[in-house]
């Protein structure tokens, strides 16, 4: 059954669904989004080096991620810049490098526009495993760090006072954030992943009142996003990521219906 | 019996950016009693809580610590709106709590109607007692309480107190307390050390509240008028929390 593209692709799209909603929530809760993008734009750079060493691309966009996550540490330990500066630079440096890296690879044919907007074609057998497998320790590990991760949301010093380790559940969070990146890439694209994290899970704030309805309502986001989304590339032959975007774009302005009626109920 | 000790500072200071924010600052938290730490915005109160607590790495002294059970009320939490929170959700915060603990917890500090209210719609004086039902929930054996009672009236304030009181009765545990008020805290309180950027006097409510810098400083007026804060030491502070010697 995996050898109709669109199967496979859609197989891909709800593996990834599954792991966006929850990590997605944890970007919007600790005002990450542009931290997510910073590492998505650095996914570029990662699947240059992939192609150009011969190296498993999703391996080498982790790496690349990871890498960039802990520079941009070090630099706001080292600099004065603010973190929403530092983001910039090494978002953009890092898909600039990324293009001129390309440039240099003449012998090679790249799909630019697939790479950041997503191919619906590109998903492969070994990618679902990918996907699959990587998704679900992504989980597991999620649900690992969950209480510290939660816990120093809401408050820092709270959370280490009480016994848990929120530096280390930040750490941990950030290596599973390059690692749904490096996995997602193929099928929703550099540029858009983010709003795959962020999309489904801003619908699902005004859906929930706790944090296990808000992460269950992303989930389904994100699933409904890519069913859409899919189906319409498919039909309207547009490119895979920004119609799963689109789709969770128009899911979040029929979510702010729902908001209306509670505000209207309150008055 | 030494081992009623939970928390033993000696002689600690932190400092930030070449700046100390406290210094020399000795003081120990038993079992069943309160200390209490007053002085003036800035004098380093929070900042000596959470040397207590062991949230700094680089201090100067030394800190025991004789028990890992700690409840926290921090001075500032601010809840984004982007993250639901029911105050049964946040109950479970640091914890695995049974229903029963929670509904336990939130009776005593009278808030247990609140159990499935949003976090964002509570009032400043519902949103302390939760703060200090989730920090009491696991029935810690030190509590640390940064200014529980603002945002909450007069009458406010000293049941709030009693509140505490009761509960240092009850769960037996040490409570470091920070407030910037002593005459509402007078009654509920065993120890008290004065604090602006060290110690400037300590001892039982009634001595230092005796003490006639202190009555200059938290006399009839001076629940509102803390910023003339002075002492009769030999040292004057700046504005910038510099320390003159006179």
């Amino acid at each position: 059954m995996f050898d109709d593209f669109f199967i496979r692709a859609l197989v891909a799209g709800i593996g990834i669904a599954f792991v966006t909603g929850p990590l997605g929530c944890f970007v919007v809760w600790r005002r990450l989004s542009y931290f997510g993008d910073t590492l998505a734009h650095s996914a570029l750079l990662g699947v240059t080096i992939a192609y150009s060493l011969e190296f498993n691309i999703a391996v080498s966009i982790f790496l690349i991620s990871s890498a960039i996550a802990l520079i941009l540490i070090q630099l706001q330990k080292k600099t004065n810049l603010p973190s929403d500066a530092l983001l910039g630079l090494l978002a953009h440096s890092s898909l600039a490098v990324g293009l001129v890296v390309i440039g240099f690879l003449t012998f090679i044919r790249f799909d630019i526009m697939g790479l950041l907007f997503g191919d619906i074609l590109a998903v492969n057998k070994k990618d679902l495993l990918t996907i699959w497998v990587g998704g679900a320790l992504i989980l597991l590990v999620l649900r690992l760090i969950w209480k510290p991760l939660l816990a120093s949301t809401v408050n820092y010093e709270l959370a280490q006072a009480e016994g848990l380790n929120p530096d280390r559940a930040k750490a941990v969070f950030t290596v599973l954030l390059a690692a749904i990146i490096a996995i997602s890439i193929k099928l929703v694209g550099v540029l858009l992943i983010t709003g795959m994290l962020i999309i489904p899970t801003a619908m699902a704030r005004n859906l929930s009142d706790n944090p296990q309805k808000m992460v269950i309502f992303a989930i389904i986001g994100g699933l409904l996003s890519v069913f859409i989304g899919l189906f319409s590339s498919l039909e309207f032959n547009t490119p895979s990521g920004p119609s799963i975007i689109a789709a969770a774009l128009v899911l979040f302005i029929f979510s702010l219906l729902k908001v209306k009626q509670t505000i209207q109920l309150k008055n | 019996m030494g081992n009623n000790i939970l928390v033993k500072l000696n002689n600690v200071g932190f400092q930030q950016n070449q700046k100390w924010l406290v210094q020399g600052v000795s003081l120990q938290v038993e079992k069943g009693k309160i200390v209490t730490l007053i002085g003036p915005n800035g004098s380093g109160k929070s900042t000596t809580a959470k040397i207590a607590l062991g949230l700094f790495k680089n201090i100067e002294g030394q800190v025991e610590k004789f028990t890992n059970n700690i409840g926290y009320v921090p001075q500032k939490i601010s809840i984004d709106w982007t993250l639901p929170l029911r105050v049964r959700d946040f109950m479970l915060l640091t914890d695995n709590l049974t229903e029963d603990v929670i509904d336990e917890a939130l009776s005593l500090t009278g808030v247990i109607n609140l159990k499935d209210k949003s976090l964002g719609n509570l009032s400043g004086g519902e949103f302390q007692r939760v703060l200090l039902a989730r920090a009491i929930s696991k029935k810690p054996e030190l509590l640390v309480l940064d200014e529980p009672v603002q945002g909450v009236d007069f009458t406010g304030e000293i049941a709030l107190y009693e509140l505490i009181k009761e509960i240092s009765e009850k769960l037996n545990c040490g409570i470091l307390l920070i407030s910037h008020d002593l005459h509402t805290v007078m009654s509920a309180t065993d120890h008290v050390v004065c604090l602006n950027g060290h110690v400037c006097c300590s001892g039982s409510p009634k001595e230092v509240a005796k003490n006639s810098e202190y009555k200059a400083l938290f006399g009839e007026q001076a629940a509102q008028t803390l910023s003339i804060y002075e002492h009769k030491h030999d040292h004057v502070h700046t504005n910038d929390g510099d320390i003159k010697k006179n």
